[in-house]
């Protein structure tokens, strides 16, 4: 069995109470295991980012347990909540979430310099991530200066760089053309199969990007409604949490 | 070659449509210089990824098909017993025009999925958002298989490579574009459904009046009963 990166365990989600509660997410269980990369797919409105953050200790779950890299974040302080989210976590936002201010290379450094890295050690990953998403060139812009998809470049980069060994990335190539999505695909996938133990959890609408994926997890109001792996489609349906 | 096989797979039922194309296929090739059987079907799969395996009875039954309608011409049998085959003029001009030519996609596919479900959901008691459910996920993890099998090949260095991976794309284009059809036909059944639409079993006879027998070429805005 191969070691386990992240677990959800029933479960839910609402937003607001009473009569107009939305129950965005329920009795979600979920597993990921290092060297693994799943997509999350499902219509508008089916829970994909909650449960992203709820995964990624950003949402509190209302019911359930949420386990990354082992620790039982109910059981953490804010403090050592921030500290897993920093070191284990590299998360892409749908609206990508950059700070004006910081320039793109300071964008993808902040979370290295936060965790107290040397200036000239976070400088070389942060301009290594740049260049994977081929954006070297723009490092020292800032994001207003930049378009829509190279934004994004610059999310997937600062949620790859360093050693983060889950990556969380909601709809990461939304704004990008078919030929660069690929780009930051085979990045995300680089990164699961070097074997130092990392796994990803992508949402995404389209099916080509899912695909890259060794599982598929389908949502629906909500629930998990069926898991699809490689080569096993007969498996997988009989399989289906239904 | 990796993931031939997933590719067989994913296309076994549309064999009647790719014919058309093994045809023109070996035209093009033989308007590269003459050939024979065995040597034509190696010049096919390796062209083609070996995405198509074809057997040499195949390939021998297209060449008679071709030498009958003259486009080409059966020539001379060599000292291991190979007939040659050469491509005459009007063959020529076949090529030219096949590979000038759009390929019609409504007159090559028979889509059984379409008409499964259009069959489906006219059925009553059938539940068939979990017949779209199912699909869904059959067709995404051949999406998957066909990823794979395009990821692990190796960098287009040759023209054959290149080929291959533009077979892989195409169906895992086709396969993406099945994905969003399902989805989009799961939403329009949502909302059909929101609507009080349900299945009827057999129509009952309907009355012959307003109703044109087939072949007349009567009004033209007939509205279908649905
Ligand atoms: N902060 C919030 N307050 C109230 N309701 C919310 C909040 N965030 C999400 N929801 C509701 O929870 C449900 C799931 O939302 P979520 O953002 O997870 O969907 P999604 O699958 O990511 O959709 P999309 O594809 O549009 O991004 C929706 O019905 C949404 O309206
Ligand atoms: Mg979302």
């Amino acid at each position: 069995m191969s070691q386990e990166l992240l677990r959800l365990t029933g479960v839910s989600r609402q937003y607001g109470r009473g009569e107009t509660a939305v129950s965005a997410l329920a009795g979600i269980d979920l597993t990921i295991a290092a060297g693994e990369m799943v997509a999350v797919m499902g219509a508008s409105g089916s829970g994909k980012s909650t449960l992203l953050t709820v995964a990624g200790g950003l949402t509190k779950p209302t019911s359930g347990e949420v386990v990354i890299d082992g620790q039982w974040i109910s059981e953490l302080s804010a403090k050592q909540l921030a500290v897993v989210r920093r070191r284990t976590l590299g998360f892409v936002f749908q609206d990508f979430n950059l700070i004006p201010a910081l320039t793109a290379l300071e964008n993808v450094t902040l979370p290295l310099e936060l965790d107290g890295w040397r200036a000239r050690d976070s400088r070389r990953a942060g301009m290594d991530a740049l260049a994977s998403v081929e954006l070297s060139d723009r490092a020292h812009r800032f994001p207003d200066d930049l378009s829509g998809g190279q934004q994004q470049r610059v999310a997937i980069a600062r949620a790859v760089v360093g050693t983060r060994r889950l990556i969380l990335a909601d709809e990461p190539t939304g704004a990008l053309d078919s030929q660069t999505g690929e780009l930051v695909l085979r990045i995300l996938r680089r990164r699961v199969d070097a074997g130092a133990g990392a796994g990803a959890v992508l949402v995404t609408h389209d099916a080509r990007h899912a695909a890259w994926a060794d599982r598929v997890v389908h949502l629906q109001d909500g629930r998990i409604v069926g898991q699809t792996s490689q080569g096993t489609a007969e498996e997988a349906l009989l399989g289906a949490d239904r | 070659m990796p993931g031939v096989y997933i590719l067989d797979m994913y296309y076994s039922v549309e064999h009647c449509g790719v014919y058309v194309s093994v045809r023109q296929s070996i035209l093009a090739i033989l308007d590269q210089g003459s050939s024979y059987g065995y040597r034509l079907r190696a010049e096919f799969e390796r062209r083609t990824g070996a995405t198509w395996p074809l057997n040499v009875g195949q390939i021998y039954n297209t060449l008679d098909r071709l030498e009958r309608d003259g486009l080409v011409v059966k020539g001379e049998t060599d000292a291991e017993g190979h007939v040659f085959y050469s491509i005459s003029a009007s063959g020529h001009d076949e090529v030219a025009s096949w590979l000038r030519s759009p390929v019609l996609r409504a007159e090559t596919t028979r889509d059984e999925l379409a008409i499964k479900l259009a069959i489906a959901v006219t059925l009553p008691g059938v539940d068939i958002d979990e017949i779209v459910r199912l699909q869904r996920m059959s067709t995404m993890s051949t999406l998957q298989d066909l990823t794979r099998a395009k990821n692990s090949g190796g960098d287009p260095g040759s023209t054959d490579e290149l080929a291959w991976l533009l077979v892989v794309d195409s169906m895992i284009f086709q396969a993406e574009a099945e994905i969003r059809w399902l989805d989009h036909s799961r939403s329009r059944l949502t909302r059909a459904r929101a609507e009080g639409l349900s299945a009827t079993g057999i129509q009952p006879e309907l009355p012959r009046r307003g109703r044109p027998a087939r072949s007349e070429p009567t009004s033209t805005n007939e509205s279908v009963a649905r």
